[in-house]
């Protein structure tokens, strides 16, 4: 594959891509600023090992491998600022989410609630969260993206929500 | 509350977010503008230009681009402070060095 294929390909999949990657970021640094910095940083180190991530997936798609360098990266982002996710994520995400009149304050604070809850969870319980409901990755996505195999993959995200329900009450709940 | 209806609780929490424009239109274009910024930087680089040192920081840069693309932030990043650079500067030499540190500890931070 020529160099000018190879870079629109690449074109095609940061286009196709984009907001995957800064969701991703945005849920695991808590604002921003900081999900602007990893997903620059996530594309431009893509960019450098696209022609071999190409050959090695056989084909597959390459969500699950711009996820994990997003991963990695938000990792490395840690350790050097020695710093956690932010507890409280900024604003855009409660914000959007459909609701009537009637329940926007009510579901809003629920949302609220379980967001907080979400930044709660260990790192590996989060990420797999984010990944199947903020990026609607299936299991084996998410096992790829994280280094897992399927069923482990299943029961991490099994045990994540039942988690996530303990922290915001809901388990055992009416509806 | 059911899981099922949690689920769909947690999917309406972890909405998508949509990147800033000016994210994607800034990333955009350092992609694109990638491969071709060393090359276009070392054909324009004439030694005698080198006389100036106001100069020295594109072609050290656009040496800095061809290792990679990651690189590309770090031009971006001492680009960008290149005014504050200036007001802080006592002349043309300490410009250059100023420029040059900012080079060296944007590349020590930003690459592996």
């Amino acid at each position: 594959m020529s160099k000018q294929e190879l870079d629109r390909e690449f074109s095609e999949l940061y286009r196709t891509h984009l907001r995957d990657v800064y969701s991703y970021s945005y849920y695991r640094v808590g604002n921003h600023h900081d999900a602007e910095d990893l997903t620059e940083q996530t594309f431009l180190q893509a960019y450098r090992h696209y022609e071999r991530a190409l050959r090695e997936s056989d084909g597959r798609p390459l969500r699950p491998w711009l996820i994990r360098i997003a991963h990695n990266l938000a990792a490395n982002f840690y350790r050097d600022r020695a710093r956690k996710p932010e507890a409280a994520i900024e604003d855009a995400a409660v914000i959007s989410a459909p609701h009537t009149t009637e329940t926007l304050v009510e579901g809003r604070e629920q949302l609220e609630e379980i967001l907080a809850g979400v930044q709660q969870l260990p790192d590996d319980r989060r990420e797999a969260l984010i990944m199947r409901f903020a990026l609607d990755m299936d299991n084996r996505e998410i096992a790829r993206a994280l280094g897992r195999t399927d069923g482990a993959t299943k029961v991490l995200l099994h045990r994540a929500i039942k988690q996530l329900e303990g922290i915001v009450g809901m388990d055992g709940q009416a509806a | 509350m059911s899981t099922m209806d949690f689920e769909s609780r947690l999917r309406a929490a972890l909405t998508p977010v949509e990147p800033p424009e000016e994210l994607a239109v800034r990333l955009e274009r350092t992609l694109v503008n990638l491969t071709e910024l060393a090359a276009d930087e070392l054909e324009a680089w004439e030694l005698s230009s080198m006389r100036d040192p106001r100069n020295w920081v594109r072609p050290a840069a656009a040496a800095v681009v061809g290792a990679g693309a990651g690189t590309a932030l770090v031009v971006l990043r001492v680009r960008s402070r290149h005014r504050r650079r200036v007001a802080q500067s006592s002349g043309v030499i300490d410009l250059a060095e100023r420029t040059m540190r900012d080079l060296a500890d944007e590349a020590r931070r930003l690459l592996p």
